[in-house]
């Protein structure tokens, strides 16, 4: 196989990068953060994201080796249709099976000392 | 070659986000969490597939990444269905 060009080469390595520490982020946000509602964000928003991006990669390295087939698109297609609507439904299953998946109650207004 | 030097790096991130997801399986607590944890799996080990196709320059994986992007999708819906009303198809 010949080498790729050298701007090509830059462009695939940093989406690549980016997208593995996107996903990197969310894992980690699924598993520190608090209650469920905030552990939505990580896998919903970052994880997505990020295999974004390493698709976008994928997609310019299939087509600069000319063996796309149009499936690295369908793949990227799907994926960013499908999440909202999984994420949706957790939400509504979240909100259904009761107060331990709840959010939170919103704080009260701290009280001023010199109001 | 830059894209060859960085892809065991970028494997290896996309396989750490993949057992933290595996933790938060284990963990729970509430089923949920188990559901939105198997649904970061499944995105997670789309994109570790994606990375062993560039690795080996074989646009075949590609159809195995849309395969488990389907039944990842179906199963998600399926569950949190699951947990909604009680049963997946009325």
């Amino acid at each position: 196989m010949n080498e790729l060009p050298l701007a090509l080469d830059l462009m695939i390595a940093t989406l690549m990068v980016a997208g593995a520490l996107f996903a990197l982020v969310g894992a980690f946000g699924l598993v520190k953060l608090s209650d469920f509602m905030k552990r939505l964000h990580g896998p919903t928003k970052a994880t997505t994201l990020g295999v974004g991006f390493s698709l976008l990669a994928s997609i310019a390295w299939f087509v600069w080796s000319g063996q796309s087939t149009g499936r690295e698109l369908l793949v990227t297609l799907f994926v960013f249709i499908t999440a909202p609507v999984s994420a949706h439904l957790l939400v509504k299953a979240a909100l259904h099976s009761g107060s331990q998946a709840l959010p939170p109650q919103v704080p009260k207004r701290p009280e001023r000392p010199d109001a | 070659m830059i894209t060859a030097a960085v892809l065991p790096f970028v494997a290896g991130a996309f396989g750490l986000a993949l057992l933290l997801a595996v933790y938060r399986l284990v963990v729970g607590p509430a089923p949920v969490d188990r559901v939105l944890a198997l649904d970061t799996m499944y995105v997670n080990a789309m994109a570790l597939l994606i990375v062993v196709g560039i690795t080996l320059g074989d646009a075949v994986y590609f159809e195995a990444a849309l395969l488990i992007a389907l039944f990842g999708f179906i199963s998600t819906v399926a569950a949190s269905r699951y947990l909604l009303r009680g049963s997946v198809v009325e």
